[in-house]
């Protein structure tokens, strides 16, 4: 490839061709301040409109300054990133932003992780000069996500994520000019859209325009009524961000710290969705081999690919855009609202309390978790499964109010019997995990033969979509994978179009899965932090005494006691969903 | 999707329109020109099906027809009222024209009064600026218009 040679503040920089001025500072150590410019390294995502103009540098003989993030490289180029007409362009840049944007930070949600704030803060901006009439829109509540419109500063980021990388297509510019909103078609609300509430968009806005619905309020009212027994569980993927919302490096594991914080907040009983994530492994392990031994038996009738269903916010979309193919997912729920009946019909009846007085509040990474619990199938007269779900960024604040130091708090144990859980469970929050899972359960079920090694390495990593094939002792099966719904889709379209070859495939929304979810701390576009979520769980996996879910004794107790057997008569009442076609009436209300 | 109320044959004739354009995304803003001069307008359920037929988001569809002035949500009134906001007749108190027109008829910019007769809109310059300001109505051009002969025109078409 060609290289360029160019100075950038008096420093040479020597990079390859159509690299952009911004990337060409990063590698001489200059950082260029941007706002609407958005980069997931490795997972193929880039937002670079160049419409906020925040990041203008002056290339010497060109009348205009020049956004750094969208001016590709030339030779010969002198670049100067903050003389004084930069900074006061700049400056001016980011005080007309402001003059449109309500001064709400008291009171913001996003405030402490709002970009645009810390980038007045970066600039110094102390005041706005530019007084004018601001826009206004109306605020947008759907069961998960908030839209505050006001306070968009049209970065485009939401819009990349929604349409080019989760191909959901619920957002969209509408309008121009002073008029201009990011909005759902026909500018209906969030709730009418093919939205997934996959959270990607809340995930990378800059901003408070959108941010998650939150039920911390409702949690600290349970905790503090009396005659409610409050039980909590949480995903895989927290343990391996909360730290970060405490100063702790991305990647640290706060298991312990996690459950003793949530033992100071008044919880009576801290679980582990990882049991419910052994649970489902049982029972869609189970509903894999019985399809599985089917097919080889030469029945027609039989759907395969199985796909996983642990997901809400892809079973969302496979119900909006794919709704002739719902059949093909297990009808396994996900953990989280298997933990919810196990909790309310099983373990309430142990404690001889009313499933009414037993509140169970989820940690999820996720925000579509928050629709998921409200679904009516999962509700028992009116009473839901999970009443609340908690953001893992949530969860950071509540532990915040309530005066614990995380750093000093002891590593606790989960209660048990809904505490325990295999190392298996643990890699669900993980691009690739639940069908590893998956591999070891059925494997052993399978070939009644010990599986010698735990690790399924080609499993693992992060390309977009990849694929595998598993020995089941002489028979082949193949294995997909997609992380990203704009991935799904491909492998979906692939099983319509009959072109499919894979026995089962794990589908998880979220770029990385659900430790890249949309409820998680947010990662500011670093890549590297989802990495080393993902790496983190693996260590977990590896430490655990027991990493496959059927050797889970509480597991084989609860299914002794209470279920009978996998995909039995009980397991499918309580355990077991069914999707709907959700393709029809979305848009216009009559 | 919007509960259909285009006729079966309207359809067929914007499915037609969409495969004339080999049902490329890139070809959006062609088939919505023609769907509108087909239709008059772009409802709803029109931008649904194209949508649907050149495999875009229905939010993607609605975006362009938002940005772009010329696109319009809003049937047309049978006597479409235009006023010229080019320079000429800026300068030459086309505004107050304007204002003029939508004080009388009650109705804003790309709106369409109840009764479905007249519907407002600006545009730039038709090339007769030695006539500014100007004001058309359906294919009728009436040049040197003021405030004050404008409830003449709307007259003229209110019988």
């Amino acid at each position: 490839m060609k290289t360029i040679k160019l100075i950038i503040d008096g420093k040479t920089a020597e990079v390859p061709e159509n690299t952009t001025l911004l990337k060409a500072a990063k590698t001489v150590g200059i950082d260029i301040p941007t706002l609407c410019y958005f980069e997931l390294k490795d997972m193929n995502i880039e937002n670079r409109p160049g419409g906020c103009r925040v990041c203008v540098v002056e290339v010497k003989g060109r009348r205009n300054l020049a956004p750094a993030c969208n001016t590709m490289v030339a030779e010969g180029m002198e670049v100067y990133t903050h003389n004084i007409r930069v900074l006061n362009a700049r400056r001016t840049v980011l005080e007309l932003i402001l003059s449109d944007h309500p001064a709400e930070c008291l009171t913001c949600a996003k405030s402490g992780s709002c970009e645009l704030q810390s980038m007045a803060q970066q600039l110094g901006v102390r005041e706005i000069p530019y007084q004018g009439e601001q826009s206004k829109y109306r605020k947008d509540t759907s069961p998960a996500i908030i839209r505050d419109v006001d306070k968009c500063i049209m970065c485009r980021r939401c819009e990349m994520m929604c349409n080019d990388v989760q191909t959901v297509g619920a957002l969209n510019a509408v309008n121009r000019g002073f008029m201009a909103v990011v909005a759902p078609a026909f500018e209906m609300n969030l709730e009418k859209s093919p939205c997934t509430y996959c959270g990607q968009c809340v995930s990378v806005c800059p901003t408070g325009a959108l941010t998650e619905v939150d039920h911390s309020r409702n949690v600290i009212n349970a905790l503090a009524d009396p005659a409610k027994t409050v039980v909590v569980q949480t995903a895989p993927a927290v343990r391996a961000a909360l730290g970060e919302e405490f100063g702790l490096a991305p990647g640290t594991l706060v298991t312990g710290k996690m459950v003793a914080a949530l033992r100071r907040l008044g919880f009576d009983y801290v679980f582990d969705t990882d049991f419910a994530a052994d649970l489902t492994i049982m029972e869609e392990g189970t509903e894999l081999l019985d399809r599985l031994t089917r097919y080889l038996k030469g029945d027609k009738d039989v759907k395969l690919p199985i796909l996983t269903s642990c997901c809400p916010g892809w079973v969302n979309f496979f119900e909006h855009n794919f709704p002739e193919m719902r059949e093909i997912p297990s009808t396994a729920k996900s953990p989280q609202q298997m933990f919810g009946p196990i909790a309310k019909e099983y373990f309430a009846k142990k404690l001889g309390i009313n499933r009414k007085n037993m509140i169970v509040v989820s940690i999820m990474p996720c925000l579509a978790k928050k629709y998921e619990c409200q679904r009516d199938e999962f509700k028992v007269d009116g009473d839901p499964d999970v009443n609340f779900s908690l953001s893992t960024r949530e969860l950071a604040h509540l532990i915040k109010a309530s005066n614990i130091d995380f750093s000093s708090l002891p590593e606790d144990d989960f209660d048990n019997p809904l505490g325990e859980s295999t190392g298996a469970s643990v890699i669900f929050g993980t691009t690739g995990g639940v069908i590893e899972a998956a591999c070891r359960t059925a494997y052993e079920l399978y070939t009644g033969k010990k599986l010698e090694k735990v690790d399924f390495k080609e499993l693992r990593g992060l390309e977009n979509v990849r694929h595998a094939t598993i020995d089941f002792d002489g028979l082949p099966i193949n294995i997909g994978i997609a992380h990203g719904l704009g991935n799904a889709r491909k492998l979906l379209e692939d099983i319509r179009d009959g072109k499919s070859q894979f026995h089962a495939i794990e589908i998880m929304a979220c770029p990385g899965g659900c430790i890249g979810g949309g409820g998680q701390p947010y990662h500011h576009g670093d890549s590297e932090v989802i990495k080393l979520r993902a790496s983190a769980l693996y260590r977990e996996d590896a430490g655990k005494p027991i990493r496959k879910s059927h050797e889970n004794p509480f597991i084989l107790e609860l299914y002794k006691d209470f279920l009978g057997k996998p995909c039995g008569e009980k397991s499918h009442h309580l355990l077991h969903t069914h999707y709907f076609d959700k393709s029809a009436g979305v848009f216009v209300e009559e | 999707m919007a509960k259909i109320k285009l006729s079966e044959k309207k359809i067929q004739e914007l499915k037609d329109v969409c495969k004339a354009f080999n049902n490329e995304k890139g070809e959006l803003i062609n088939v919505l020109h023609k769907a509108q001069s087909l239709f008059g307008y772009l409802p709803a359920e029109l931008q649904e099906i194209i949508a649907k037929e050149l495999n875009v988001s229905v939010a993607h569809v609605y975006g362009v027809v938002t940005f772009y002035s010329f696109f319009t949500m809003q049937p047309k009134g049978i006597h479409p009222v235009s006023i010229c906001l080019g320079t000429a007749c800026y300068v030459r108190g086309a505004e107050k024209v304007l204002e003029e027109f939508k004080r009388q008829l009650k109705i804003q910019v790309g709106e369409t009064t109840p009764d479905g007769k007249f519907s407002l809109s600006c545009l730039r310059c038709v090339g007769a600026c030695g006539l500014a300001p100007v004001v058309l109505v359906g294919e009728k051009v009436y040049g040197r218009v003021a405030p004050d002969g404008v409830a003449d025109i709307i007259a003229e078409y209110n019988t």
